[in-house]
């Protein structure tokens, strides 16, 4: 049994970030909740508007000048940093993710004051930028479901120019199987600490990583129990095909010709 | 050997269409290579020619631009179909008041080949002193530096393909960038409209501009003249913000955008779109009748229609008799246009019509469900069919932003390479589905549906190559 039968999940900002797609994460969560009976409430909050209190924000990807305003924004936000304190649970995707940290690069490569949710540091990364399909496996680092389950390996697609380092208050969410992830020596991919949850997944992460979902849900709900199970048939199905996919070493044909 | 491109009857030079020696053997280079390519059936034969033609001679757009009078649509959605509309519109015969560019039909990169080799390939495969250019939004830049263009038309932007094009609101700098070189080479800048003998409008392009669209309306201001359309606005959400000062764009109905913190607002357009109508100053309607559907395509042809009046008779700039005439022209023109590169057009898969349709984006998803629903009950079969290739875009992600849950109530085949993508947004939308593996499964489902229904058609969507590759009933 939950502890709690409502939740808010705010999507925070999607006119800054929410050019990749990652609107789909607040949308994941409100829908996995909802078949369980849960009465949840979406919010996708414009930064013009007052980001509402919640149990669950999701924050997307974008580009350098509005991830520099997001994190202004919400860095000066007492309804965002009050829950928080309280143990509101927080996903940050790409840019969304470094501006969880202490520091991440504007457009020029300067540092940026990040909100420090997260114990790392992003900077530019030296070589390409990392575009395509990533297939990490959960460090022995990164949290546990319900009932001591490991999470399953974590399937998306990155698109970033950073390079992140975790420093000792963050441990690694996953290890890069394909892909880049934080970049550096490490192969490390993310980061979390407490209820907080950074990661270079598009996809949405959260659609691709049902479990990764019920994990943030089972937080905000206080629960102890792994969650009723849902209809994950098809979405165990694309899970297949993508793992599949990342998994055979040459890319694929098909994606090379028009 | 006569030269394609290279002017009438064979004569090398038209004034300043004379071509280089190097110029016109990369002329014959492009010509070659693309008869070469569709002989072999390897492909359409326009972007392997261009190429060869550029690798030869860099600036071979240029020389091939020299002394044609050169009309570019670009836009994120309904460029193709534009440019489709507004060819048609100057190829006509009949049209009063052309020159005698309207004996000979512009010159089109029709396959949608929208970047450099496209268009050196359709300005080298045969004469025309006019040609009418779709322009890939990252390289309009380029293009009315490389032909001097008479009119541009920027249709919209929002987010596309995101791991391979810049992100919208660098395109939409780019764009001003661009334009504001145009009103630098302008001979008066700021001035009013001159007209020149060249038909050149204060010595640069004249700027067709959507006046719906914020992130357009930045790139526009900075061209020396343009003239305001309100083609409407399908997809607002990456105009949140404005472009100028980074305050949030208000939308009170009825009464156009503008910024809550700056005077930035949207221009008073001079022609407009009112349901099925196109509409003047002074109240003056046309109707839009188009053998293609939707209104989306009323506004692409409004677009269409102003650009033709003003490339035909520059003086409709200023002169609203003129634009009624040239805009009723035009738009009667376009009546021939029933398919566009296959799209909106009818194939028979046994005994049941199924409507292609291509949407590649959100917006242009938004735009395509809009038109579905202009269909009353009972609601047809949808087959929906997405690929992840490098021309859709390697991500998929996209779907999250498109609105699906639009599609409750109908029944819906997912398909493509990518249709377990498709399946699962569905599955998270509420929408009824089906998988299926290939596009011929996707129809035979669809089609026995539509059949038990009573309904006499289906209508197939699909994203770039996933439309390209709609299979014929066996």
């Amino acid at each position: 049994m939950t502890a709690r039968l409502r939740l808010t999940v705010v999507t925070v900002f999607p006119d800054l970030l929410g050019t990749y797609g990652d609107r789909g994460n607040g949308m994941v969560l409100a829908r996995r909740a909802a078949w369980r009976g849960i009465d949840v409430s979406l919010v996708e909050a414009v930064s013009t508007d007052r980001l509402p209190a919640a149990d669950i924000y999701c924050i997307g990807g974008g580009e350098d000048g509005p991830q520099v305003r997001a994190a202004e924004l919400l860095g000066g936000d007492d309804t965002f940093a009050g829950a928080v304190r309280q143990g509101a649970a927080v996903l940050g995707v790409c840019a969304g993710y470094q501006l969880l940290g202490r520091s991440f690069p504007d457009a020029g490569g300067a540092p940026i004051r990040g909100l420090g949710l997260l114990d790392v540091e992003t900077v530019k990364g030296a070589g390409s930028r990392a575009v395509g399909e990533l297939l990490a496996e959960a460090s022995p680092t990164a949290p546990m479901l319900p009932g001591g389950v490991r999470l399953p390996p974590l399937t998306g697609f990155e698109n970033h120019a950073g390079t992140t380092m975790l420093g000792r208050g963050a441990a690694p969410l996953a290890r890069v199987v394909r892909g880049r992830g934080n970049g550096g020596a490490g192969r490390s991919e993310g980061a979390w600490s407490g209820r907080v949850v950074g990661t270079y997944l598009h996809g949405p992460v959260l659609a691709r990583n049902p479990h990764l979902a019920d994990l943030l849900l089972g937080w905000a709900l206080g629960s102890e129990e792994p969650l009723a199970t849902v209809d994950d048939v098809e979405v165990e199905a694309w899970r297949a095909e993508r793992l599949a996919a990342s998994a055979s070493r040459r890319p694929a044909w098909s994606s090379l010709v028009r | 050997m006569r030269g394609p491109g290279v002017g009438p009857e064979g004569k090398e030079g038209r004034g300043s269409q004379r071509l280089g020696l190097r110029s016109g053997l990369a002329v014959r280079g492009v010509v070659a290579a693309n008869r070469l390519v569709r002989a072999t059936r390897f492909g359409q034969g326009t972007v392997l020619g261009g190429r060869v033609g550029l690798a030869i001679a860099p600036d071979l757009l240029r020389a091939l631009s020299a002394g044609r009078r050169v009309a570019l649509v670009s836009g994120t959605n309904g460029k193709t179909t534009t440019t489709r509309l507004l060819a048609a519109a100057l190829g006509s015969p009949g049209t009063p008041g052309g020159p005698m560019s309207s004996v000979v039909p512009p010159v089109t990169n029709v396959t949608g080949a929208n970047m450099p080799e496209g268009h050196v390939a359709a300005l080298s495969e045969r004469w025309s002193p006019t040609a009418a250019l779709e322009v890939d939004e990252s390289y309009l830049g380029q293009l009315v530096s490389a032909t001097d263009p008479v009119i541009v038309v920027l249709l919209n932007l929002s987010r596309d393909q995101l791991d391979r094009i810049a992100e919208v609101r660098l395109v939409a700098e780019r764009w001003r960038s661009a334009l504001d070189a145009v009103r630098s080479r302008a001979r008066n800048p700021g001035d009013a409209p001159v007209v020149e003998a060249s038909n050149r409008v204060g010595g640069g392009a004249v700027v067709v501009a959507n006046a719906d669209d914020p992130l357009v309306v930045w790139a526009a201001e900075a061209a020396p003249v343009v003239v305001w359309v309100g083609a409407g606005q399908v997809w607002d959400e990456d105009s949140v913000g404005c472009p100028r000062c980074g305050g949030s764009l208000q939308r009170p109905v009825g009464e156009g955008w503008r910024c809550a913190r700056c005077t930035f607002a949207r221009p008073t357009p001079s022609v407009w779109t009112d349901g099925r109508d196109l509409v003047q100053d002074g109240e003056v309607r046309t109707p839009v009748e188009l053998a293609l559907p939707g209104g989306f395509n009323v506004a692409n042809a409004t677009m269409a229609a102003v650009a033709a009046a003003v490339f035909l008779e520059p003086r409709a700039v200023g002169d609203p008799g003129v634009m009624a005439v040239g805009c009723r022209t035009a738009l009667a023109a376009m009546r021939e246009v029933e398919e566009v590169g296959g799209r909106f057009g009818t194939v028979d898969w046994r005994g049941v019509a199924v409507r292609r349709l291509l949407a590649k984006n959100p917006a242009g998803w938004a735009a395509i469900f809009d038109l579905l629903d202009e269909v009353e009950d009972p609601p047809v079969p949808v087959v929906l069919a997405i690929n992840a290739r490098t021309a859709d875009g390697l991500d998929t992600s996209w779907l999250w932003d498109v609105p699906f849950e639009r599609l409750r109530g109908r029944w819906v085949v997912a398909t493509g390479e990518r249709a377990r993508d498709l399946a699962v947004r569905l599955h998270y939308a509420g929408v009824d589905h089906v998988t299926a593996p290939d596009s011929g499964a996707a129809l035979e489902h669809a089609a026995g549906r539509a059949r038990g229904a009573g309904v006499p058609r289906v209508d197939f969507v699909g994203n770039y190559t996933a439309f390209a590759r709609l299979p014929v009933a066996p």
